[in-house]
């Protein structure tokens, strides 16, 4: 061995000492708030545990009290209406908008600043605000149905148009999904479209067969999210109805939270957590999966 | 004949895609209108069928009473020091894994750096449990270090993501000189790598200022106390105070908006070109 290579080995040792190093916060919060967590969840959900008498083992029975808890399944079947409903509808309007938004017309970059407006706030205020809004006496959304003498709605304090409430009031948000299709969008090669016109394509197959094959992987990003997304609202319902009326809108994690925070049931509470994992993971594999179908990636640009 | 006639059809066609972007527009800003409406009213004309939209006497009073019938200051205090604790944290140690996983050669790094980005597919209410018997276990319940630690140890998987992208389009001609100056590896880091990294760095301050300041889950697990509350948290507990009406609700809550409103207005482009990082590179 050569002066060399023993100062090249040197080196390398060092720069995986500082790699570590570097890492180190990184490691640790992996350690400290994943790794452990999710195998400590993972036992927890096998017990049942108050947080104030240690956990007892029980094994299955968590799991076992799910399927006859008829709350368990009224939470999951709102959450997957809101989810089937209003993941689709998001999709379709923020593509539309950013469609428009992709035309050269003059002053877009205000209509942008408006309909992505909604998206940066969130949380509380948001929520307090469509409480408000959905007013059944005074609110704004009443006062436009009046105004186009249209039947006004009981909105969030009726357990028929209650999820329809919240479904409607995510639309409001779909302009940060416009902005990332409309990023899409202009990462569109011109000369696609210059070839297509000389090949005599019309404005509908330009868009059928250049523009959408195109913002399929972007299409895929936004409905994998928005589905995430979809299975964990909290805030709304928390602030806006807190479940009701008649659990109407009893989201998931609304229920879980419940039965954590406010029932103590920190065994079962796991246990839905973990279904919650699975739904996720499915769904999320079922539209990697059907992806090969449909989305579509530009050779050198597979990942 | 044909040219202009296509010119035409051009023109129409602008006018009526105008048409619906206006009428959309209009949709997307009456809630914010009807709150601002709200929010300047005398309380006789919050419940008023048909609504008056332009109140008269103008009521800049509502703010200031809203703001201090709780209170909302110390709130506000407490959100800043929150929010500025997790900007700082995210940005030194995702920044710090970022230059590890795009610059350093270590044993495991490839698969670390894979278990990151497997982190994202786990929902936190998985973790959620654990993690709450975890700082109920070293005392720190009712304090705001669980909302805070969390990013001075890695700053979440997408912002580590994120950075290491930007990283990997800086050329390492600079980083290689400063080496051969004696310069050490964190020098490199933080005086040669950090300073381009501006752009980057920005845009993932900006959205986890938003995630902070409206977090609300967070800090109604972790906070008891009132005098601890966040903005998120106070707003909540306000909805259910006694004779709060609309106006001072919808006042307060423009307040709690306008920093995000403003940032939003301030850091416009930062925003679209990081939503644009995001969603395509995602």
């Amino acid at each position: 061995m050569n002066g060399n290579s023993i100062f090249k080995s040197r080196m390398a040792k060092r720069e995986a000492l500082e790699g570590l190093l570097f890492a180190a916060p990184l490691l640790l919060g992996l350690l400290i708030f994943t790794l452990y967590p999710v195998l400590d969840s993972l036992y927890i959900s096998f017990t049942k545990y108050n947080i104030f008498t240690p956990p007892e083992f029980i094994g299955l029975q968590n799991y076992r009290n799910l399927v006859n808890d008829s709350l368990f399944w009224q939470s999951l079947r709102i959450t997957t209406i809101y989810s089937v409903i209003s993941v689709p509808l998001q999709l379709v309007a923020g593509f539309a908008v950013a469609l428009l938004m992709n035309q050269k017309v003059r002053g877009i970059t205000i209509f942008r600043t408006i309909y992505y407006l909604p998206s940066v706030v969130s949380g509380v205020a948001v929520s307090l605000l469509w409480v408000w809004i959905f007013n059944p006496d005074y609110g704004l959304a009443n006062v436009m149905l009046r105004a186009a003498h249209l039947p006004t709605q009981k909105w969030l304090t009726d357990p028929r148009t209650a999820l329809g409430s919240f479904i409607f009031m995510s639309l409001w948000g779909i302009g940060g999904g416009m902005i990332i299709y409309l990023a899409g969008l202009q990462g569109v090669p011109q000369h696609l479209y210059e070839s297509a016109s000389m090949d005599g394509a019309n404005i509908y197959q330009k868009f059928r067969h250049v523009t959408l094959p195109m913002m399929t992987p972007v299409i895929f990003y936004n409905l994998v999210m928005g589905i995430i997304g979809s299975f964990q609202v909290f805030t709304q319902a928390f602030v806006m109805t807190s479940g009701g009326p008649a659990n109407a809108t009893l989201f998931y994690v609304l229920y879980l939270f419940r039965q954590a925070f406010n029932y103590f049931r920190m065994g079962y509470a796991s246990a839905m957590a973990w279904v919650l994992f699975a739904i996720i993971l499915a769904l999320t594999l079922l539209v990697l999966k059907s992806s090969s179908a449909w989305v579509y990636y530009e050779g050198e640009r597979k990942r | 004949m044909t040219h202009t006639r296509r010119v035409r059809i051009e023109l129409t066609f602008k006018f009526i895609i105008y048409l619906i972007l206006c009428a959309g527009s209009i949709i997307f800003l009456l809630p914010f209108l009807w709150m601002v409406s709200t929010s300047l009213k005398p309380a006789s004309q919050v419940m008023v069928y048909p609504p008056r939209w332009i109140p008269h006497p103008i009521m800049w009073i509502n703010y200031i009473k809203g703001w201090t019938t709780l209170p909302f200051t110390l709130y506000l205090e407490n959100t800043c020091i929150i929010t500025f604790s997790v900007i700082a944290g995210t940005l030194f140690t995702a920044s710090l894994a970022a230059y590890s996983f795009s610059r350093l050669r270590w044993p495991g790094r490839d698969i670390v750096f894979v278990i990151t980005l497997a982190t994202l597919m786990l929902p936190s209410q998985v973790t959620m449990i654990p993690v709450f018997l975890m700082f109920r276990d070293v005392g720190w319940l009712d304090t705001f270090k669980p909302l805070t630690v969390g990013a001075w140890l890695g700053g979440g998987a997408v912002n580590i993501f994120l950075i290491r992208q930007f990283m990997m389009t800086i050329p390492v001609e600079l980083e290689e000189a400063a080496r051969l100056d004696g310069c050490s590896t964190f020098g490199i880091y933080w005086r040669i790598v950090m300073p381009q990294l501006k752009t980057c760095l920005a845009v993932v301050a900006i959205f986890t200022f938003l995630a902070t300041w409206n977090d609300f889950m967070g800090p109604l697990i972790y906070l008891t106390t009132p005098d601890k509350y966040t903005l998120a948290l106070g707003l909540q507990f306000f909805q259910g105070h006694y004779g709060v009406t609309m106006h001072y609700l919808m006042a307060v809550s423009l307040i709690v908006m306008a920093p995000c409103l403003l940032l939003f207005f301030l850091a416009q482009k930062l925003f679209v070109t990081g939503i644009a990082l995001v969603g395509i590179k995602g």
